[in-house]
């Protein structure tokens, strides 16, 4: 396949970025997104220019790192997958391609098409854990959870991080990755005891960190690797709400 | 936003109700009347004042929130694929609702202000008490809004009011008026389409037991009934 990429080149965060446009002859329809950026790289390397900084990590999609925002989608074109599990086939011999970071002032570039994303670590810093120490896993009948509400969690918790949820959503609103993270606590006996602190920090720490707010659109979990539902955010906001009215002032 | 949109759903409501007496054949005499109530009765008097307050509240809250969401994002994406992840109406309320702030300030300068301000002529409607016959015809200006009375002598209910039907059908003579209401009734079916749901997601109520429920409620009621009931009015004045 020959693929023109058109990569936004950065060189730092206090520098604005333009378009390189790059050419690529023997691209096979075999290789990752990423696998694509590697020969790339090699490529530019060896013309003597500097290769392309790109987020990466596990390539199995699990991780959460890989964040390009493809053609106008995070993670690109197919649904449900991040950047390394998206592969060539799924695009056309002479396509142009444009790649670009993710886009948020929370999410500052720092070079090319990597991202600072440390936002969402000063978030889950903010509540989004259990303070005690849980112990051991109990006996499965000692605390009867309903397994749909299980379920629930675990979807919740599929969560990776990775911030496709920002990068789509037109107000740069982190609402879905809190969500999840509220939720996945909120819905378990564990987590309950501190649900409305978590909640009201979680989302200070979001506001704060420069975020918009949710008008929702639902981009944000059509986009998302992980499929998070909507009702999550439905569930921060009842979470907040309640909070807001009722928890404790310290 | 989404308290405020939902108490300014059930104002569209009630106001399509209202209205709905536009359609009745009889000069205009129950819309003059209703007319009247809706401009003296105190309990409505006082809704209105907080009605106005929420529309300004909920334009200019929402302008501000459309452009503390854009510092979100200060540089631009070169190519967003919006279609492919949202609903075009999700996207686009600001635009819609701005589009609708300004018809609902023109429709307020034709018809509210001038009701309350301008000259409108007076009508005199006179019912035969006895088999309901009704004639009418201008009326000379009166002290009050409405008088009405039944006179013994001629078996007649005769009753006197400011003339807004008249003041309504003319205006929607107007092809340019009709035109701009139809357009603006399409911006508030629109955005009421992602509006209204978005409110009960906003307010955390999301339930597999009754998102379809509010979901065809916003869709059918507020996207699609009440728009086209409110557009078919100056569709029937025009085409009268």
């Amino acid at each position: 396949m020959k693929i023109t990429l058109k990569v936004w080149r950065q060189k730092n965060t206090n520098t604005s970025g333009q378009f390189e446009t790059y050419k690529l002859d023997h691209v096979s329809e075999d290789m990752s997104f990423l696998e694509m950026f590697d020969v790339l790289n090699e490529q530019l390397i060896n013309e003597g220019k500097e290769p392309v900084v790109f987020d990466h990590d596990c390539r199995e999609g699990i991780c959460g790192m890989c964040s390009m925002y493809i053609n106008g989608r995070p993670h690109g074109p197919k649904h449900g997958v991040t950047t390394c599990q998206l592969h060539m086939r799924s695009f056309k011999d002479g396509d142009i391609i444009v790649v670009e970071p993710w886009r948020a002032a929370a999410f500052p570039v720092l070079k090319d098409l990597s991202v600072d994303r440390s936002s969402f670590d000063r978030i889950m810093s903010a509540g989004g854990f259990v303070s005690v120490n849980a112990g051991n896993a109990q006996d499965a009948n000692n605390l009867p959870i309903g397994k749909e509400i299980a379920d629930e969690a675990f979807m919740s918790a599929a969560c990776i991080g990775c911030g496709a949820c920002v990068a789509a959503c037109k107000n740069a609103s982190a609402m879905l990755f809190v969500s999840a993270k509220v939720s996945q606590l909120a819905l378990l006996p564990q987590g309950q005891p501190e649900a409305k602190r978590r909640a009201i920090a979680m989302v200070n720490q979001m506001d704060a960190e420069g975020f918009g707010a949710c008008t929702n659109t639902g981009a944000c979990s059509a986009e998302c690797p992980k499929e998070i539902s909507l009702s999550n955010i439905a569930r921060l906001n009842r979470e907040y709400l309640s909070a807001s009215f009722t928890a404790q002032v310290d | 936003m989404a308290l405020t949109g939902l108490f300014l759903c059930t104002f569209l409501l009630v106001h399509l109700i209202g209205n709905l007496q536009l359609f009745k054949a009889d000069g205009g005499m129950a819309f003059n009347v209703y007319a009247v109530f809706m401009t003296t009765n105190p309990l409505i008097k006082f809704t209105s004042y907080g009605l106005y307050a929420i529309i300004i509240f909920h334009a200019f809250w929402g302008l501000y929130l459309v452009s503390e969401n854009k510092k979100a994002r200060p540089v631009a994406y070169a190519m967003v694929d919006g279609k492919a992840n949202s609903q075009w109406t999700s996207r686009w309320m600001g635009v819609l609702g701005t589009i609708i702030l300004a018809f609902i300030v023109m429709h307020m300068a034709g018809f509210w202000a001038k009701y309350k301000f301008g000259e409108v002529p007076y009508v005199q409607y006179e019912r035969n008490i006895v088999d309901g016959s009704m004639t009418y015809g201008p009326s000379a200006p009166i002290e009050s809004k409405k008088e009405q009375f039944v006179s013994a002598e001629t078996g007649m209910e005769y009753t006197i009011v400011k003339d807004l039907y008249t003041e309504v059908a003319v205006a929607f003579k107007e092809w340019w008026i009709v035109l701009l209401y139809v357009l603006a009734m399409a911006a508030v079916s629109f955005h009421l389409v992602h509006g209204f749901s978005s409110a009960f997601q906003t307010l955390g109520v999301h339930h597999s037991k009754y998102n379809g429920l509010i979901k065809f409620v916003g869709i059918w009621v507020f996207g699609i009934i009440v728009p086209i009931l409110f557009a078919a009015m100056p569709v029937y004045f025009f085409i009268q």
